[in-house]
């Protein structure tokens, strides 16, 4: 099947993924998005301990967007390890897990890796409490040890999601490359931003800031993937943005193997991953590509 | 676009001890009984039920309880005061066939208030029954015994009306009636006894939904409910028999702000 590839010895059935933090709380909701067409799914992040997160409003939309700070609430691990144990064998799950220490992720990964196919790093989350996301992500030396940490701990692929928020995203990239990293997600939501309510004074989400995602950040996504497809060797999965077929061949021809999905679901519901999929395949014929390989990267 | 908008609270009319309706003016038109707003008073939101859907004078109503921080503090606002208003969002009630009954529990009256008057503009024959736990909580009663409804009471404690529960007054008013469906909203473990009733006796049925919500926009999964993983505010709140079927966790357990079950 021309959509199918190989992604760090995983098998997925198309480079669609259902990107962290969309409808990923449960297996209900996890297994949805997969029977919808999405090649696998990565879960909303989670942690240790439970986490109510932040109060409402958590989210608001912007021009070309959406702006959020949920606050990466999830009812810890061993709660977490109950809805792994309920997705489908068909499912490809991606595990999206956080933390603010070494022993955090490590122990986190550890209890996870015989219900998941792959684990992504959340050390971008530009939300995040005290320690956790952005605050690793920023800083390379802390991303290498977070990765050493939890490649030590699991036998399985190890994905670290990068922040744009940061100088040098490339350098982020290499730092987690040299520590051993499988794969690279580029990125996680842009700024933060803010919304303000000009009738009452009030910042409209309660944390005051959030991520920025949707169409209006795709540009610097894909200069991130870009940038990094040329001084990095593992593969990248490439997400902001991402609203229809072009948008993900935009991402592939940038260096992205992969690509995420996810505030577009706002717009097109979980049809969005059948869409894109036939669009690629609709265009590799057209073109007489025979494998998505063979679109990684040509815009360099 | 999916932002608050501010409105000012026009007026208030004060239901119970601890409900309250606030009107605000809104466009109403596109408005479907069942839908709700995304609530903002400035420290958190929440959803809503609507329950007055007014096209003509551009007026929607808000019922509100008193029951925590956030409707204590809606419930100490003036007329003039503003709110934030997000929406509507959600699936509302259909409307099938023309001879229904219609059931709400406590402020579930709410939507199942805004689906009745819209019903009866369609002609529809609606039944109401009304539950509360004492005579001074049953809501809307003069309200629509003014549009020549006889709401039928159920109070938990006998003071006005039948002394039980809705379900259990549903089982004498389905003999002597046949309804093409039944509308509901309440507390889950009411619904699902209304849920068992009309599979039963083959009714088919349209029951109104509450989770914890955070976008409300149907992205970021709160909702979501097992197994089918069906949003509360995309594809609910209103789900039909059909699907209540499939949604294993109704009448059994919910998700808090962490995602964690508790019992229902």
């Amino acid at each position: 099947m021309m959509l199918e590839i190989d992604f760090c010895k995983v098998k997925l059935k198309n480079p669609t993924m259902l990107a962290a933090g969309i409808l990923g709380s449960t297996a209900a909701s996890l297994n949805w998005a997969s029977r919808s067409g999405a090649g696998s799914v990565v879960t909303k992040s989670f942690s240790l301990n439970p986490n109510k997160g932040y109060k409402n409003p958590t989210t608001v939309e912007v021009s070309g967007g959406i702006i959020n700070a949920i606050g990466l609430s999830n009812p810890g691990v061993d709660a977490f390890v109950e809805e792994l144990k309920k997705i489908e064998s068909s499912t490809t799950i991606i595990a999206s897990i956080y933390g603010s220490s070494n022993d955090e992720f490590s122990q986190v990964a550890s209890k996870i890796e015989n219900y998941v196919d792959m684990i992504e790093l959340n050390v971008s989350c530009p939300h995040a409490q005290k320690g956790c996301g952005a605050s690793i992500g920023e800083d390379p030396e802390l991303t290498a040890q977070i990765v050493k940490a939890v490649k030590n701990s699991v036998k399985i692929p190890v994905i670290a999601k990068l922040t744009p928020n940061v100088t040098d995203i490339v350098e982020i990239a290499l730092s987690a490359e040299k520590a051993g990293c499988d794969a690279l997600t580029l990125i996680n939501s842009v700024g933060p931003g803010m919304k303000i309510d000009i009738e009452t004074g009030n910042p409209v989400l309660s944390n005051k800031f959030g991520g920025m995602s949707g169409p209006a950040i795709k540009p610097i996504a894909l200069r991130c993937v870009y940038d990094v497809y040329d001084a990095v060797e593992i593969p990248i999965i490439g997400v902001g943005g991402i609203a229809d077929y072009k948008d993900a061949l935009e991402f592939m021809y940038a260096g992205a193997k992969c690509v995420q999905i996810g505030t577009a679901i706002m717009y097109k519901g979980l049809d969005i991953f059948n869409e894109i999929n036939d669009g690629i395949k609709k265009f590799m014929a057209k073109r007489e590509y025979e494998s998505i390989d063979e679109l990684v990267g040509i815009a360099h | 676009m999916h932002i608050p908008k501010i409105v000012e609270i026009k007026r208030i009319i004060n239901e119970t001890k601890t409900v309250k309706t606030f009107i605000f003016d809104f466009k109403a038109d596109d408005i479907i009984p069942g839908q709700f707003m995304m609530v903002w008073n400035f420290e958190d939101e929440k959803p809503m039920s609507i329950s007055i859907i007014d096209e003509e004078k551009n007026e929607i109503g808000i019922s509100i309880k008193k029951v925590g921080p956030f409707t204590e503090n809606i419930h100490s606002m003036k007329v003039g005061d503003k709110l934030g208003l997000r929406g509507p969002y959600g699936h509302g009630f259909e409307l099938k066939g023309s001879k229904i009954l219609a059931v709400g529990g406590g402020v579930g009256m709410a939507p199942i208030a805004a689906f009745v008057e819209y019903g009866r503009r369609k002609k529809a024959d609606i039944d109401v029954i009304t539950a509360a736990s004492t005579k001074d909580e049953l809501l809307y009663m003069d309200k629509l015994k003014s549009t020549d409804i006889t709401p039928y009471a159920c109070t938990d404690d006998g003071s006005f009306g039948f002394c039980g529960f809705a379900t259990e007054f549903m089982a004498k008013i389905l003999q002597e009636n046949d309804y093409d469906m039944i509308v509901t909203c309440g507390p889950e473990v009411m619904m699902n006894g209304i849920f068992e009733i009309a599979e039963r006796l083959k009714i088919h049925a349209q029951f109104s939904l509450e989770r914890y919500m955070k976008c409300g926009l149907g992205l970021c999964g709160q909702c979501c409910v097992d197994d089918m993983g069906w949003r509360v505010c995309v594809e609910g709140p209103v789900f039909s028999i059909e699907d209540v079927r499939l949604i294993s966790e109704f009448g059994k357990y919910r998700r808090d702000a962490s995602g964690i079950k508790h019992d229902i």
